[in-house]
């Protein structure tokens, strides 16, 4: 019997424990994860600090997910070391935890940048359930807090603080919010919500120092000088991956873990997924970074299957993203924001109430975006995916209502495979 | 499974089977009701594709691999093993819309309103899904998928 060990208990995690059960009935299924909670939705820690969901509301899983998985779990154990040629991992306590197959699905981490005044009380970070049970302890209306980040932590963190009648002050060192997933268009539609709810936008700069009499903080100075007042800050830089395990291990590394299309590491039995790695992507047809929660389920998924024995390549994700950010709908996905390049045909729609782009190279979808109204997106994010010729429907691809009917038939048949099995028996359709 | 197949040759645009989706997913299940009495009137989970002459009708395809489970970030979308229906559980939704962006389909559809979305649950409790049982033209059937499928 097989002793499959996953380290890490969000998406990758679980992803990886339900392939391996689909294949493997017997095998025992570990998972450590250095948080005390049952397997949770991590961009719902939102809507835990906007007190919109509980902590039951918030599990990934049912209650019941680890018995009928059949997954021992190890809450709030971290993981000290990996022996790989042991084939274990010491934790904490000082314990030792066998495996046969290893895989890390341990995420990313925050990123704080060392700033004058760092050390006082009133600093937080916004990634885990507990940074949510931290600021949901002090937060009270009327508040003030500086977020430092236009992303999409800190748009998800001044949402959840507006709704609990903080005062909020966004400083975002780009020009614009959102500046990494949407084009300057789009995210002036996102800060025209923003400014609506009262928050105020300092774009273009930076936090220089903060600042306080007492050792908690009373406020922040920017680069310019200027001074904001706040009794709170939340560094919404960013994440990395954490790799303080694999770090002097033989597992190859750059920003993220190196893996294969079957998620394997360097290190023979190793694998590896979600926020920690640098997975296939599809449309640039290179390894990155791609922390994005869709991909770490479906890249736990490939992961476990591999681990299983069931060699199935992962097909790799792209940049893709959905916000409903002060409730105006966005979807992004691909490549939006280009400058003036050359090769690339780029469509865009203005016709209110909403704004639609898609870049195209060499008649496929390149990259598609969606404001105001979002509806069957996915029609086009699979054109894109599937790097289908869309010459022939380019003219009717921005319109509203673009539908499967606007393909060529050979096409939509294609794509939609909507034969069933009395058709394709005796060539004629039959009532069930 | 058996799963809803569209014949578009017979397909006349009515969108009869909208019109079904909608009351058998309203509070009444009456259509006068739904359509006129009732604040939060459904939304329906069938598309008619339509441009020109062609048009047939879309919805959920309950797919073996369903993207839309495997990138939802609450756990609200589900596929039953048992019966390999996926369902929305509109409860748990957050109307995030990620489901929205990678069904190749387009079949969860936004209810901004509400901020959740809908999805194609095949008529539980029923023999018969109700678009199938009143298209007036035997456009849509409800059968078997292919061995292929």
């Amino acid at each position: 019997m097989k002793n499959y060990l996953i380290i890490g208990n969000s998406a990758g995690g679980i992803g990886a424990s339900e392939a391996i059960r689909e294949l493997d009935k017997q095998g025992n299924i570990t998972i450590i994860s250095d948080e005390s909670y049952h397997t949770y939705s991590r961009p719902m820690i939102s809507e835990y600090l906007s007190h919109e969901r509980t902590y039951e509301q918030m599990f990934f899983r049912p209650a019941d997910f680890y018995t009928k998985c059949g997954v021992n779990f190890m809450p709030g154990k971290r993981v000290q070391k990996l022996d790989l040629g042991g084939r274990s991992v010491l934790l904490d306590d000082n314990r030792k935890v066998a495996f046969d197959y290893l895989l890390l699905a341990c995420g990313g981490q925050p990123i704080v940048p060392r700033t004058e005044g760092g050390d006082r009380k009133g600093i937080f970070s916004f990634t885990t359930l507990d940074d949510a049970k931290k600021l949901d302890k002090i937060v009270n209306i009327g508040s003030q807090a500086v977020v430092i980040g236009g992303g999409l932590i800190g748009m998800s963190l001044t949402q959840a603080l507006v709704k609990r009648g903080v005062k909020v002050t966004v400083v975002e060192l780009k020009d614009h919010v959102l500046n990494t997933i949407l084009d300057a268009r789009a995210s002036t539609l996102v800060e025209e919500k923003l400014k609506a709810a009262g928050v105020r936008l300092v774009m273009g700069h930076t936090v220089a120092r903060i600042v306080g009499k007492s050792d908690a903080v009373e406020g922040v100075e920017l680069d310019n000088g200027e001074r904001i007042d706040c009794e709170m800050l939340v560094f919404a830089i960013g994440v990395s991956p954490r790799l303080e395990l694999v770090k002097g291990t033989e597992i190859a590394v750059n920003r993220g873990i190196l893996i294969d299309r079957n998620m394997k590491t360097s290190y023979p039995g190793v694998y590896a997924c979600g926020d920690m790695v640098e997975g296939y992507d599809f449309l640039l047809k290179t390894n990155r970074l791609l922390p994005i929660w869709p991909a770490a389920y479906v890249g736990g998924r490939a992961a476990g299957f591999s681990m299983g024995g069931l060699d199935k390549e992962y097909a790799g994700a792209t940049v893709m993203n959905a916000l409903n950010y002060f409730s105006y709908p966005l979807v992004a996905a691909g490549l939006v924001n280009l400058e003036k390049d050359t090769g690339y045909e780029v469509l865009v729609s203005l016709k209110a109430p909403y704004y639609r782009k898609v870049v195209l190279k060499d008649n496929r979808i390149v990259g598609l975006l969606y404001a105001g109204l979002v509806d069957r997106a996915g029609i086009l994010y699979g054109l894109m995916k599937d790097g289908v010729d869309v010459s022939s429907f380019k003219g009717d691809l921005l319109s509203p209502s673009f539908n499967f009917a606007s393909m060529p038939e050979a096409l939509r048949k294609e794509r939609l495979k909507l034969t069933p099995k009395a058709q394709e028996k005796e060539g004629a359709l039959q009532r069930a | 499974m058996k799963k809803i197949y569209p014949k578009e040759e017979v397909c006349v645009n009515c969108h009869l089977c909208q019109v079904w989706c909608l009351v058998e997913h309203s509070k009444s299940k009456d259509i006068l009701k739904a359509y006129k009495r009732e604040k939060d009137r459904p939304i329906p989970r069938v598309h008619v594709e339509e441009k020109g002459n062609i048009s047939f009708a879309v919805q959920c395809r309950h797919c073996k691999e369903p993207v839309c489970v495997y990138s939802c970030i609450t756990g609200a979308m589900t596929k039953d093993p048992v019966t390999g229906v996926v369902t929305v559980d509109s409860e748990r939704c957050i109307g995030c819309w990620t489901c929205v962006l990678v069904c190749p389909y387009g079949a969860p559809l936004p209810d901004y309103g509400n901020e959740h979305v809908v999805k194609c649950d095949l008529c539980p409790g029923r023999q018969t899904p109700v678009c199938v049982e009143n298209c007036p033209n035997e456009a849509l059937i409800y059968a078997e998928e292919p061995v292929s499928g």
